[in-house]
C-alpha cells in the first residue's frame, strides 16, 4: 500500500529550481532509497516533507490523504521525523535532554527529569542504541550522536523516518549497527526513506531506490532487479568507472615528517599522543579512523591552525613547528579541511573571493597592497572552467552552492598551483559519485607529478583504493600500519574502533 | 571606612545590576545580543516616577515600571525578530528613543527638565527582616533596604530554575544554542526569543524603578548611567551562568560602593581614577578570563 505520495512538488530558489515537479511514491513498509547528485534537491524534496521548507507548488498525501505540513511539529504530529544531514543537537544538554527536547515530559511547568531519562533508556535498550541518557552531547562520539538522533525520531514515535546521509561520518560496524536498527523498524511496520551517496549501501538495505537529477526524478527501480552501474548511470547521465591507483612508483624524498607530536584540543585534553609518519614525495599516506580520534586536531597542528604540546613537524626539509599557515603555504602546503563551511570557505563571500583567499596577498591579485579585481575574476573563470564548477558566473555567493559544488571550490583553490604537500581531510565527504570521482582522479593526478598527500578519510573504499600506505589512528594515536594490499576492510575496521590488539589475539587463537 | 555601610551599599547598588543582568542573561540564552537594556531601564524609572505619582501609590508606580520595560522588550522583539532589523543599530536605537522620550515627556506632561520629583510621591518603604534586623553586624547590613533589593535576590536564584529546570527555560537554552535543532524539534525560535526579551524587558523596567522609587522617589535624565552595559559585561564575563553573572554584578557594585566612600574621604587619589575603578575592574576581569580561554589555542 502506497504510504506517501507526493505529487508535481516544486521549489525555487533565486537562480535554481530545486525540486521541478517532482512525484514521488513510498510503500508502506519499505526502506526506500533517495539517490542523486549534489544539489540534484534531495534534502529540498525532504525539508518540504518535514516542512521545513514551504514548496511552490505541489501536493503530499499520505495513506492516501492530502495533508498539509507548515512546519516540523505538523510534521511529527503526522508521524513524519528526520535525521538531517547535519546533526541538530544541543551541545550542552545531556543526551536524553536533546532526545526528548521539544516533548519533555512534564510535571506542571517543570521538566520531570526521572520519567525523561528512564523513558530514553528504555528506548535506548529496546532498540539496542547504546548511550548514556545522562552523557553530554558534546563528549558524544559522531557514531554516539547519530544514535541519539535516531532515539528522538523513536522517542517522537515516527512512523515514517527520513535519514538524510546518515551514514558519512560513521565506521563500517557502525554503518552496520545502523542498518540493523534501520531493518528492525521497519520489521515493526515503520516505513524509511534514505538519502546516501553510496550504492553499496542502497544495493545492502533499500527495497527500491528513486534517482533524481536537477530537480527532476529520472525513475524508480527495485533494487533487487537492478545493478548498482545501472542506479550510478541515472544519477550521472554517464558511465562511471573506478578511479584506482594503478601503477606502484617509488616514493620520493620525504616532504612532510612529524615526530612525535603531541597536541590537545579545544578542552584542552590530549587528543594528539605521540604521533610520527613521514610522507613522500609521490605518495599517498592515508591515515584511517573514525571521527574524533585526534583527526582534527592533528591537521589543525599540521597546517599551523594550533599550537603543538611538544614533536616536530618538517615541511620540505624546513622546521615548521612553530610557524603559521601562511608560511607554510609559503613552503607549498596545500589543504582540503574537512569541515568546508567551518575551515574552507567563507560561505558570505562570493566564489571569486574564496578562489583567492590564499594569495590574494601577493602578485598579480595585490598591487602594492591594492586588490587588482580583473586578475582575480580571470583567475576565477578559468578555475571554474578547469573544475567544472556549476555556477552562474564568478560573482554568486558560496553560500548558495550545493555542497558538491563547494567542495569543488575548496578543491580548485587548493590545487590550482601543484602543492608540494597536500593534506586532504575528508575530502569527498557528502560528494556524489561523479564529484568524488572527479577528486579522486586530481589526487592521483597529483601524485603522479611528485606531491606528497596525507589524506585523512573514514570511507575505507576510498583509503584502499587510493593509498600508497595506510596508517590508523585510534585516540589519538596510531595503532596499525599496513598496505592496500594486506589491509581488509574488516581489519580497518576493527582497528579503528580500537579493537585492533584484541581482535588480533583473537586471530591467533583460532590459529 | 565603616565597612558596614560599605557592604549595605554594596547590595543597594547591586540590585539594578542583578536584575538587568538576569534580563541580559535571558537575552544571551535566547541567543540575542540586547544592548537594548539600558534604554528599557530608563523607560521603567521614568514610568515609575510617572505612574506612581499620577494613580498615587508607589506600589502601582513599580508595577507600571515592569510593564512598560515589558512593552519595550516586546518592541525590540517585533524590530529584531518579526522586522528582521539589525540588532545592534535597534538596541541603540531603543537606547537613543529612551533617553530623548523620558525628557520629551518629562517636558510636555510636567514642563519640567533635567530633573522629575513629583511632589507627594512616596518612596518605597525599607523592609526589616524579622529575626535577621536583631543579629548585630549582619542585621545592619542585610535589613533595612527596599523590597526590590530582596525582590533581586529572588531573581537571581528564579531565572538559574525557569531556565535549568523547567520545560520552557529548556526551549530557551535550546534555541540560542543551536536554533536550528530546535526547530527541527518542533520549537517555535520566534516564541521563546519574543519571551525572553519581553521577561528581559520587565526585569529592566523593575531594575528602573529601583533606581528611581528606591530611594529618593525622583527621576532624573540619564539617570541608569550605563548600568545596562555593565550588567552585558557581567552576563558575558561569566559566560551567561546565573551564578556567576551576580557574583559579577556584585563585583562592580562593590567597586562602584568603594569608589564613592573614597571619593568621600578626601584621598589624595583624583576623583576621575577613582570613578574610573569599577569599570576598570570590569574590563581587567574580562580580559583575565577570556585570556585564559584563549591560551592553549596559540596563533
Ligand atoms: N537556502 C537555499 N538558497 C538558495 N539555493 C538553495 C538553498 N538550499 C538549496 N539550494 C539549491 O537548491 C539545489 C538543491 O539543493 P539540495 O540541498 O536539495 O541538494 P541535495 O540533493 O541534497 O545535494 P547534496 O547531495 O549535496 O546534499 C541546489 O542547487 C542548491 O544550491
Ligand atoms: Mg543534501
Amino acid at each position: 500500500m502506497t504510504y506517501l505520495r507526493m505529487t508535481g512538488i516544486t521549489k525555487y530558489y533565486p537562480g535554481v529550481v530545486a525540486n521541478d515537479g517532482v512525484d514521488f511514491e513510498v510503500e508502506e513498509g519499505e526502506i526506500h532509497a533517495l539517490v542523486g547528485e549534489n544539489g540534484a534537491g534531495k534534502s529540498t524534496l525532504m525539508k518540504i516533507l518535514y516542512g521545513m521548507e514551504k514548496a511552490d507548488a505541489g501536493q503530499i498525501y499520505l495513506r492516501g490523504e492530502l495533508v498539509h505540513i507548515p512546519n516540523p511539529q505538523a510534521a511529527i504530529r503526522l508521524g513524519i521525523d528526520m535525521v538531517h544531514q547535519h546533526f541538530e543537537l544541543v551541545p550542552s544538554m545531556t543526551v536524553a535532554e536533546n532526545v526528548a527536547l521539544g516533548h519533555e515530559p512534564r510535571r506542571g511547568l517543570f521538566v520531570d527529569r526521572a520519567a525523561m531519562i528512564e523513558r530514553v533508556r528504555a528506548l535506548s535498550e529496546q532498540f539496542g542504541l547504546r548511550v548514556d541518557p545522562a552523557a553530554v552531547v558534546a563528549d558524544l562520539s559522531v557514531g554516539e550522536q547519530q544514535r541519539v538522533e535516531i532515539l528522538k525520531l523513536l522517542y517522537r514515535d515516527a512512523r515514517l523516518l527520513i535519514l538524510d546521509e546518515p551514514s558519512a561520518v560513521l565506521t563500517p560496524q557502525e554503518v552496520d549497527d545502523l542498518f540493523a536498527v534501520l531493518r528492525r523498524l521497519v520489521a515493526e511496520g515503520r516505513t524509511a526513506i534514505l538519502i546516501t551517496h553510496k550504492l553499496r549501501e542502497v544495493m545492502a538495505v533499500c527495497d527500491r531506490a528513486t534517482v533524481l537529477r536537477r530537480g527532476r526524478v529520472v525513475g524508480t527501480v527495485r533494487v533487487s532487479e537492478t545493478q548498482p552501474e545501472t542506479i550510478a548511470r541515472m544519477m550521472v547521465g554517464r558511465e562511471l568507472e573506478v578511479v584506482r591507483r594503478t601503477t606502484a612508483q617509488p616514493p620520493g624524498e620525504p616532504v612532510l615528517v612529524v615526530h612525535n607530536l603531541h597536541v590537545r584540543d579545544d578542552r584542552d585534553l590530549p587528543a594528539v599522543r605521540g604521533v610520527s609518519f613521514t610522507v613522500h614525495a609521490g605518495e599517498i599516506v592515508g591515515l584511517a579512523g573514525v571521527e574524533g580520534n585526534g583527526q582534527r586536531e592533528l591537521v589543525d597542528a599540521l597546517v599551523g591552525l594550533r599550537a603543538v604540546e611538544s614533536g616536530e613537524v618538517v615541511l620540505a626539509h624546513q622546521p615548521v613547528t612553530e610557524a603559521g599557515n601562511r608560511r607554510r603555504r609559503a613552503l607549498g602546503m596545500a589543504i582540503i579541511p574537512e569541515d568546508r563551511t567551518r575551515q574552507g570557505l567563507s560561505a558570505p563571500s562570493t566564489l571569486t573571493e574564496n578562489l583567492v583567499a590564499t594569495r590574494y596577498h601577493r602578485p598579480p591579485f595585490s598591487r602594492g597592497g591594492v586588490l587588482a579585481l580583473r586578475p582575480m575574476r580571470l583567475f576565477a573563470q578559468q578555475a571554474i572552467r578547469q573544475f567544472d564548477i556549476r555556477v552562474r558566473g564568478p560573482n554568486v555567493r558560496v553560500r548558495t552552492l550545493s555542497g558538491g559544488n563547494a567542495q569543488k571550490v575548496v578543491v580548485a583553490r587548493e590545487l590550482a598551483e601543484t602543492p608540494r604537500v597536500l593534506i586532504a581531510a575528508q575530502p569527498t565527504r557528502g560528494l556524489d559519485v561523479g564529484a568524488t570521482q572527479f577528486v579522486h582522479e586530481e589526487l592521483l593526478r597529483l601524485r603522479q607529478v611528485g606531491t606528497g598527500i596525507l589524506l585523512i578519510s573514514a570511507d575505507l573504499d576510498e583509503l584502499l583504493a587510493l593509498a600508497d600506505r595506510l596508517l590508523v589512528i585510534f585516540e589519538g594515536q596510531l595503532v596499525g600500519e599496513m598496505t592496500p594490499e594486506t589491509a581488509t576492510r574488516e581489519r580497518l575496521g576493527l582497528l579503528m574502533a580500537g579493537r585492533g590488539v584484541a581482535a588480533e589475539l583473537e586471530r591467533v587463537a583460532q590459529g | 571606612m565603616d565597612l558596614v555601610n560599605l557592604a549595605a551599599a554594596t547590595l543597594r547598588i547591586s540590585t539594578p545590576l542583578l536584575m538587568v543582568g538576569m534580563a541580559g542573561l535571558l537575552s544571551y540564552q535566547v541567543g540575542l545580543i540586547n544592548i537594548a537594556l539600558e534604554g528599557m531601564m530608563l523607560g521603567g524609572a521614568f514610568a515609575g516616577v510617572v505612574i506612581g505619582y499620577e494613580l498615587g501609590s508607589t506600589w502601582l508606580g513599580v508595577l507600571g515600571a515592569a510593564l512598560i520595560g515589558a512593552v519595550l522588550g516586546a518592541l525590540f522583539a517585533l524590530a529584531v525578530i518579526t522586522l528582521r532589523a539589525n540588532l545592534i543599530v535597534s538596541g541603540l536605537a531603543l537606547n537613543f528613543l529612551a533617553v530623548g522620550g523620558t525628557a520629551y515627556l518629562m517636558d510636555i506632561l510636567y514642563d519640567q527638565s533635567g530633573t522629575l520629583a513629583p511632589q507627594g510621591l512616596q518612596k518605597l518603604p525599607t523592609v526589616q527582616l524579622p529575626l535577621i534586623h536583631d543579629i548585630p553586624t549582619v542585621g545592619r547590613i542585610l535589613s533595612g533596604h527596599s523590597p526590590l533589593v530582596y525582590v533581586s535576590w529572588v531573581l537571581v536564584p528564579l531565572t538559574a530554575i525557569f531556565l535549568y529546570r523547567t520545560v520552557v527555560g529548556g526551549h530557551i537554552r535550546a534555541v540560542g544554542e543551536h536554533a536550528e535543532a530546535a526547530r527541527t524539534a518542533g520549537i517555535s525560535v520566534r516564541r521563546m526569543q519574543y519571551l525572553a526579551l519581553i521577561l528581559g524587558g520587565a526585569m529592566c523596567g523593575l531594575a528602573g524603578a529601583h533606581l528611581s522609587l528606591g530611594d529618593l522617589p525622583l527621576f532624573r535624565e540619564r539617570m541608569t548611567n550605563d548600568r545596562g552595559f555593565i550588567a552585558l559585561a557581567a552576563v558575558y564575563f561569566a559566560a551567561a551562568r546565573p551564578g556567576w553573572t551576580a557574583l559579577a554584578c556584585l563585583l562592580f557594585g562593590f567597586f562602584e560602593a568603594l569608589q564613592f566612600r573614597l571619593q568621600l574621604q578626601k584621598t589624595s587619589i583624583p576623583n576621575e581614577f577613582l570613578q574610573m575603578l569599577p569599570y576598570l575592574m570590569v574590563v581587567l576581569a574580562l580580559v583575565v578570563i577570556s585570556a585564559r580561554k584563549e591560551w592553549r589555542k596559540g596563533w
